[in-house]
């Protein structure tokens, strides 16, 4: 391995050197500045006679003297099982005091794409007792459904809900599933010190820590870092999900972050900006993320993706949460306005969406009825949403009797459904079932969405058959 | 370069690495034309030349470019960039440069994409039954039909002379051509000018094939989607785009023609989106029947598959994969439909590449060849007279995903420039889960006028007429519905509460339509007709019945109407919308 003193520019997280040997694309680089630092960093471009390289931990304390080497390899993660309870920093290394840790097998972090023929569809519904979420856009194994929020939403507290919850029934129907097993893998890019304790505190209190592998990329750790995060990330996903057969949820926050750093190496390498200045390669370059959820035919394991991104001024046309719903498959709202009004998780189901939820649900999967109910209750509760703006102009009492049970309905649906607070967990019997409370406050042949057999059978007549008495007004 | 020929390689001058940043490499020495198809470094990655200035070609990798170095070689195989014509391209998925995914799957023994890993688009070795249509001594011309194998089920594939043997109205004597068991790459028939044909031809994927010329197309593509056939219909060698923002069901619009279009042959490239999409068509279509003959839907379907993960080069290339397969069935003179998921990622991956060759970027940074690229793939579509005589058409059905649903971005106004048909897809009624979410005021089709005389027709002689009515009604309803806002619907005089209703039916029952209902998910044209007329049935009564005095609330109020939202569902709907009807008069003239 050759040394090299010819760094001859330095710009923001880059540097460029003057080699004399031929140099691979995205090879791993390690430069030790005077003060006897290494930093890591990863090649940019490779030409000849001159690399650029990227540096992961900032380029501060790097001067013209300091030496290249370059290790001849791409990046790689280090994997194991053993990994499970470990905390490491945003480039992979332990920062718990644990033991060392003896890898299994070393993998590239840009993971190969999976071939399309290979994977196998998913449809194996995941109950994460949130009645938002199961009833309304039902997650499955080997989904990516990420949560749109904004700055001062409680996103992580749903992620947290979901990591905590989302495990129970599995470990109850472990039977069948031969030694499936759950991990979850936490991927923080750029969050606060703060946020970071409240995550490993619940991980800690609920004891979900020794199932999990946390990476930890704070706000105050190199932007750049927060490129390898994810991807380290991703990496130990897969080995478990389809080497050592564990259904693994990842959640990564926050995405945002991630692009952020993203248009700063693009900026540093005087790139041409797409929109709002982000990289014109970000959507291929998020995909390369997001693709990496899935099942695989023939393996037991599934990866699970929840990324959470704050939309810079609750807009959801800004190229970061644009192009990652063109690749996810939905999204989950966090809406300001119900968070406001106290609800509990603050999910607006509206704009919310889970593409592959039709697979996922209906007879032996969750309940005959699902779908119909779904579909009703998204008719109903988008009809009450108009009638509100009505209702400002010209009052309760213009409207027909039939708009005012769906403005009662809206109302109940936020009150009652919606809002269950961050530690209940509602199995999808008692999410349907107050669904059909709901519902059964509208006439029988308002349902038009569902089938004439379901409301013989599930609709209810009168109050007393109603679980749930609500009092809407 | 076919990849059918890799194996006999025809190297003409090598050259050196220079310079590697992602999906862009530059190479000194190299003796190319633009477009030559190259192996680049030590793995051989597969690429194409896309720019030449002095000694330096740059060329876009198919692959991912990782630990790739300068000095190492890059191999010219002197040819562009060509698919693999032939039987066994049907019930097939390929990536973006026709590789079989399948076959890939096996040869790198792993679920996940390997570099360097080369197939032939159409299996060499498997034999097919070949019936020669022709006999010793008939004469033939460029593209001429010489014999038949039975690719599918399904489809009988012509074994044509191919285009560029003869010169245009040239025609030669066949000398031998013999039925029996073969390889695509044996002679089946020898032609008298030297010509050897075999079941297999290669195209460049950038030109198109050749035809004689363009008609106006008068038959729709039926696609059993009430919104698509009754008001916007598109014809069989028409375009059109659906634009939309994301969840509004650009994908499932797609898959519901690929499923029920009364094409021939489909051709499905999903370019730069989702893996488990592709996954779903690839379980799905196996276990699906073709609407038309009960044979499994991949019968008749290629699929061409480069998800976003995969390499932007090969996404950018993917479009000509596909509209090339479809030509070359075109030219069997079959009805081909092709969908396009979505041109919007395959505009992106232009953007990439022009970004990395650090070329003068045009609107929103895409490159200024941006519209000149969509026209010329647009403009491969169309009703054909083919060079041999027959007729056949290509359908192309472009999704275009606007970034925040914006759709005055560069990729959408280009492309409404050039397509006739256009379903806006609408977040407002995705949300309000009104599927499938085609906004009936903003789409348009340019098709209507020459399709009527065919439903007229085949359907019923007011076809035309009664669409014209739907759409009345609708845009009444989109004016009434700004007054609702302000002063709430019971301020209304009575007939414009009726009309109201009126369009409440049309909107949930007729436009609405379940993807996901065994029944609904297909609605043939006379369904789709029926069906409206109930709804001038109900209207028709509904006014008598106001006009004798009865109150609009409580002809709002009957029984039988609202039996029209179950239409859809019905398999029997001859008999069911009969009784409807006359449950409807019925029930309406009781009230005066």
């Amino acid at each position: 391995m050759k040394e090299y003193q010819t760094i001859t520019e330095i710009s923001g997280p880059l540097v460029y050197a003057e080699v004399d040997e031929a140099i691979g694309y995205d090879e791993i680089v390690e430069i030790e500045t005077a003060q006897g630092e290494t930093l890591r960093g990863q090649v940019l471009e490779s030409s000849e006679g001159v690399v650029a390289i990227q540096v992961f931990e900032g380029t501060s304390g790097i001067d013209q003297n300091a030496s290249v080497r370059f290790l001849g390899e791409t990046m790689k993660m280090p994997v194991t099982e053993d990994l499970l309870g470990r905390v490491l920093d945003g480039s992979g290394r332990p920062i718990d005091d644990g033991p060392e840790i003896v890898p299994e097998e070393r993998q590239d972090i840009v993971g190969a794409a999976i071939n399309p023929y290979s994977r196998e569809y998913p449809e194996e519904f995941i109950e994460t007792g949130v009645s938002a979420i199961d009833g309304m856009n039902t997650l499955v194994r080997g989904q990516k459904l990420p949560i749109f929020s904004s700055s001062g939403q409680p996103h992580s507290q749903l992620a947290m809900q979901i990591a905590r919850q989302a495990s129970v029934p599995e470990e109850e129907e472990g039977d069948d599933e031969e030694g499936s097993e759950f991990a979850v893998i936490f991927g923080a890019m750029g969050i606060t010190q703060e946020e970071a304790n409240e995550f490993m505190q619940d991980f800690e209190r609920t004891g979900a820590l020794e199932r999990s592998v946390v990476f930890m990329n704070l706000a105050d750790d190199p932007a750049v870092e927060r490129t390898v995060t994810p991807r380290m990330v991703l990496t130990t996903a897969e080995y478990l999900a389809f080497e050592k057969d564990y259904h693994v949820l990842v959640i990564l926050t926050d995405m945002t972050n991630y692009c952020e750093a993203l248009r700063e190496i693009g900026a540093a390498r005087e790139e041409v900006p797409g929109r709002r200045g982000y990289p014109g390669y970000m959507y291929t370059d998020l995909a390369q993320l997001y693709e990496r959820a899935g099942r695989i035919q023939g393996r037991e394991g599934s990866v699970t993706q929840i990324p959470i991104l704050t939309m810079p001024g609750d807009d959801d046309t800004h190229p970061i949460p644009d192009l990652t719903g063109y690749i996810t498959e939905g999204q989950i709202y966090v809406d300001p306005d119900l968070n406001s009004q106290g609800l509990q998780p603050p999910i607006n189901v509206l704009p919310s969406l889970s593409r592959l939820m039709d697979d996922g649900i209906g007879e032996g999967l969750t309940r005959e009825d699902h779908a119909d109910v779904k579909d009703q209750m998204f008719a109903a509760y988008a009809e009450g949403e108009d009638l509100r703006d009505l209702v400002n102009i010209v009052g309760r009492e213009a409207l027909s009797e039939l708009d005012n049970k769906y403005l009662d309905f809206a109302d109940a649906f936020e009150s009652e459904f919606v809002d269950q607070g961050f530690d209940q967990n509602r199995d999808i019997e008692e999410t349907l079932s107050i669904g059909w409370d709901l519902l059964s406050m509208l006439p029988k042949d308002a349902l038009n969405r569902i089938d004439e057999e379901f409301i013989e059978e599930y609709y209810r007549e009168d109050d007393s058959e109603r679980e749930v008495v609500e009092a809407a007004d | 370069m076919s990849k059918a020929e890799s194996t006999e390689t025809t190297i003409s001058e090598d050259g050196v690495i220079q310079s590697v940043s992602g999906p862009v490499v530059s190479a000194r020495d190299l003796d190319a034309r633009m477009n030559d198809v190259v192996y680049v470094g030590d793995e051989g990655l597969m690429g194409e030349v896309i720019e030449i200035e002095g000694d330096i070609t740059t060329i876009q990798v198919y692959e991912e470019t990782s630990g790739v170095a300068p000095g190492e070689p890059v191999e010219n195989t002197g040819e562009p960039l060509s698919v693999d014509l032939g039987p066994g391209m049907l019930d097939a998925i390929y990536d973006g440069v026709q590789r079989p995914l399948d076959v890939l799957e096996g040869k790198m023994g792993s679920p996940y994409l390997d570099r360097g890993v080369d197939a032939p688009g159409i299996d060499l070795e498997k034999e097919w039954e070949f019936e020669p249509t022709v006999e010793v001594g008939d004469e033939v011309g460029r593209g001429d039909v010489v014999g038949v194998v039975e690719e599918t089920v399904t489809i009988d594939h012509k074994v044509m002379v191919p285009p560029d043997a003869l010169e245009e109205g040239e025609t030669t004597e066949v000398t031998a051509v013999e039925s029996g068991s073969f390889d695509v790459t044996e002679t089946v028939a020898e032609l008298a000018n030297g010509t050897d044909v075999s079941m297999h031809q290669e195209w460049p994927v950038r030109e198109a094939r050749p035809s004689e010329n363009k008609k106006t197309p008068r038959t729709p593509l039926v696609s059993g989607q009430r919104i698509l056939d009754g008001l916007f219909p598109i014809a069989k060698g028409g375009t059109a785009a659906i634009p939309g923002p994301f969840g509004s069901g650009k994908t499932v619009t797609q898959h519901q023609l690929a499923k029920y279009a009364d094409a021939d042959i489909i051709v499905y490239v999903g370019c730069g989106e989702r893996g488990n999409e592709m996954t779903e068509v690839i379980e799905d279509f196996p276990e699906l029947e073709d609407p038309a003959n009960g044979n499994p839907l991949m019968a008749r379907t290629s699929l061409i598959a480069n998800t976003s993960n995969m390499p932007v080069a090969a996404r950018e290339s993917c479009i000509y994969t596909g509209i090339t397969i479809a030509e070359y069935y075109r030219d069997m003179g079959y009805d081909v439909a092709l969908m396009a998921d979505s041109t919007s990622r395959w505009a992106e991956a232009m953007r990439e590449i022009s970004s990395r060759l650090e070329e003068m970027p045009g609107e929103e940074g895409y490159p200024a060849y941006l519209a000149a690229r969509l026209a010329q793939f647009y403009e491969r579509a169309g009703y054909f007279e083919n060079v041999n005589g027959t007729e056949g058409s290509v359908s192309a059905i472009g999704a275009v995903s606007p970034p925040g649903g914006d759709f005055s971005e560069p990729v959408t106004q280009n492309t409404l420039r050039i397509v006739k048909t256009f379903w806006a897809l609408d977040a407002d009624l995705a949300e309000r889960r009104h599927f499938p979410s085609i906004n009936w005021n903003e789409s348009y089709s340019l098709y209507k006028d020459q399709l009527d005389p065919w439903f007229e027709d085949e359907v019923a002689d007011d076809w035309s007429e009664k669409r014209q009515w739907a759409v009345d009604v609708l845009d009444e309803e989109t004016e009434l519905q700004e007054i609702v806002q302000l002063v709430g619907k019971d301020a209304l005089p009575d007939d414009q509460q009726l009309t109201l209703e009126v369009a409440r039916y049309l909107r949930e029952a007729y436009l609405q339509q379940n993807a996901f209902h065994p029944v609904d998910t297909f609605c043939p044209p006379e369904k789709t007709y029926l069906m409206l007329t109930t709804i001038e049935t109900f209207n028709d009564e509904a006014f008598k019945a106001l006009e004798a005095g009865v109150p609009v609330e409580e002809i709002v109020d009957t029984e039988a109407a609202p039996r029209i939202n179950r239409i859809g569902v019905q398999e029997d709907y001859e008999e069911y919308i009969e009784e409807l009807k006359a449950d409807i008069s019925e029930e309406l003239r009781s009230l005066y």
